[in-house]
């Protein structure tokens, strides 16, 4: 059955892939990074909308994958075999991780993955026999046309994206899910009714980090160039939590309405203010705080627009 | 010998970031907010003492008292008409509010004062005793750091603001029926947290090259020194910096200076597994 969510995803995907064949290079470029930051806040919405976890770790999940992508590309692998060993990789790395920290909670859990944004950063940066320090790493990059260089990284970002939205539909019809939203709403009453909190959260955490790795190492090879402060930023951790939030998280076209919305008001941001973007930014942020905690999705305005078209089409079958 | 000069060190820089994470501490156990500003709060302090030393050539320990009061009034009205309206709110809402707020305050930082590092040379000379070296101006920030910790111990223990504060984080609702001001209490309580923060900023910019980019860092710091302390408590942010101060010390001899961060993450991590309260002091609320 086709929801609505579904057909507007779709609809949405349409726009986005046929971009390179009315619009110049700058959208294009623009809609690579709706694809990308859509396929972040989709993958962060399973730990962080369904399950309610303020996870804060997807830089560290994204910066691991572009640096695994792009240490295996430097030693010789080719690049879909990289991109497939920064999945593998981060997948492996999340796990265990999860594991660890997922016997946090609020606050803590929160500082703790926070903390892995930081540590991996310096890690990259000290570490610089493989990871080339601060120095960071040069990528080869693909000897095509731009324009079809463009195409192809859009299609595979694309790509990601509905994967990840796939996988948001798979969790929130699944057992899984129905467990993430049971532990999001009384974590110690979903244990005592016979939920495996333990093992649910880890696989939400590994889920919603495995594909940042794979965005990460697709990043890298598109700029072709990675270093530890650009990988590593916990503006982006936060970025990606706040486009779900706008959205509104916890559903599942929610992430993709926010991380579009927000990386479009982003682009107009960086072009006119070039010096007040942050504080733009970070305006547009305590405004979404405060005027819309619960997302896009839920505004009261749709609802009445839904209610309309609900009575029009009573009005119309009497 | 060396060893002794190493100790110390790790004292004297151990006393900075115990006045440093003071006041997030607080803020954190008080308000149950993890405060992304307070890194911002450090930089702007010790950058108003360096612009007040090198425009006007006012001594930096003169200035103290009014950069207190600007980051206390800072403080006290962004969390009066802000961050008290999502006080209560899951922690996810009020660290990306208040992370807003920084990226505001470090963006109007970068564009009027811009990202050059800054520090302020007194040229005070050093001391040697018994064989272990100490620059004076590194000894006067470790004094001050330890004194206005203490004087915070000291107001929150003795003062009926301090009783005030340690009531609303013991129980908010009964502080409240007791006919405390709650609401007045945060905004309060967010004002002293910014203060510490920019007294920490004016000894941090005595001692070491301060921009905007290190804000990141003085956070993390913040961050360690309450998971190994415990939340809220005076004592234990200090205990807790001083163990930190110690550790990147001895992490700095021995693993070398860029990896000394590391180890304080580690430590971090390791503390939140085996024991989240801190080594002393209380768990905040969940």
């Amino acid at each position: 059955m086709l929801k609505t969510a579904n057909i507007i995803f779709i609809l949405w995907v349409t726009v986005l892939i046929t971009t390179p064949l009315y619009a110049e290079n700058y959208i294009v470029r623009a809609a690579i990074m709706v694809a990308m930051f859509s396929s972040l806040a989709l993958s962060w919405n399973i730990i962080g909308g369904y399950a309610g976890y303020p996870s804060l770790a997807t830089a560290a999940f994204v910066g691991l994958g572009s640096y695994v992508g792009a240490v295996s590309q430097v030693n010789g692998v080719t690049m879909l075999f990289s991109w497939v060993l920064a999945t593998i990789s981060v997948g492996v790395v999340s796990s265990l991780l999860g594991v660890l920290l997922l016997r946090l909670r609020g606050h803590y859990f929160a500082i703790g993955s926070i903390v892995l944004v930081e540590l991996f950063r310096l890690i990259a940066s000290s570490w610089s026999s493989v990871t080339g320090g601060g120095n960071g790493l040069n990528i080869p990059i693909l000897r095509w046309d731009p324009s079809t260089v463009a195409s192809f990284f859009l299609s595979v970002m694309i790509l990601l994206m509905i994967l990840t939205y796939m996988m948001n539909i798979f969790v929130s019809n699944n057992r899984l899910g129905f467990g993430l939203k049971c532990i999001k709403q009384n974590e110690d009453a979903a244990n005592m009714v016979g939920i495996n909190t333990t093992l649910y959260k880890v696989i939400a955490f590994m889920l919603s980090a495995t594909l940042c790795g794979t965005v990460g190492a697709v990043y890298a090879s598109w700029s072709g160039y990675i270093d530890p402060t650009e990988s590593f930023q916990i503006v982006l951790t936060l970025k990606v939590a706040v486009m779900a939030m706008l959205g509104g998280a916890g559903t599942i076209l929610g992430p993709v309405i926010g991380a579009s919305t927000f990386v479009v008001l982003e682009e107009i941001v960086w072009v006119n203010f070039l010096d007040w973007n942050r504080a733009i930014l970070g305006i547009l942020i305590v405004m979404i705080i405060f005027f819309l905690p619960n997302g896009i999705i839920k505004l009261g305005i749709l609802r009445i627009f839904k209610e309309k078209l609900n009575q029009k089409f009573k009005d119309n079958i009497k | 010998m060396e060893i002794f000069q190493i100790i110390v060190n790790g004292l004297a820089l151990g006393a900075l970031y115990a006045c440093l994470a003071v006041g997030f501490s607080l803020v954190w156990g008080v308000l149950n907010v993890i405060n992304m500003l307070h890194g911002t709060f450090v930089v702007f302090g010790g950058y108003l003492a360096y612009f007040c030393w090198s425009y006007l050539g006012l001594n930096p320990f003169l200035v103290i008292i009014p950069i207190g009061i600007i980051l206390y009034l800072i403080g006290y009205f962004l969390q009066y008409y802000l961050n008290n309206r999502v006080i209560g709110a899951p922690v996810l809402t009020t660290l990306t509010l208040t992370f807003g707020l920084d990226m505001i305050v470090y963006n109007i930082m970068t564009v009027y004062f811009s990202a050059t590092p800054r520090r302020i040379r007194l040229d005070l000379g050093s001391f040697e005793f018994a064989g272990v070296f100490m620059p004076a101006d590194r000894l006067l920030g470790m004094v001050l750091a330890v004194i206005l910790t203490a004087m915070l111990y000291y107001v929150m223990r003795f003062s009926n603001i301090g009783r005030a504060i340690v009531a609303v984080r013991m129980d908010r609702t009964a502080a409240e029926l007791m006919g405390i001001r709650i609401k007045n209490i945060y905004s309060i309580t967010f004002g002293i947290g910014a203060l510490m923060a920019g007294l920490a900023g004016v000894i941090m910019v005595l001692i070491f090259p301060t921009t905007t980019s290190v804000a990141g860092a003085y956070l993390g710091k913040a961050f360690i020194v309450c998971v190994v302390g415990g939340l809220g408590s005076v004592p234990g942010a200090f205990i807790g910096g001083l163990a930190l101060g110690l550790v990147e010390s001895l992490a700095a001899q021995f693993i070398g200076p860029q990896n000394a961060p590391i180890l304080g993450f580690l430590l971090l991590l390791f503390l939140l597994l085996v024991k989240p309260t801190g080594l002393i002091g209380v768990k905040g609320y969940e």
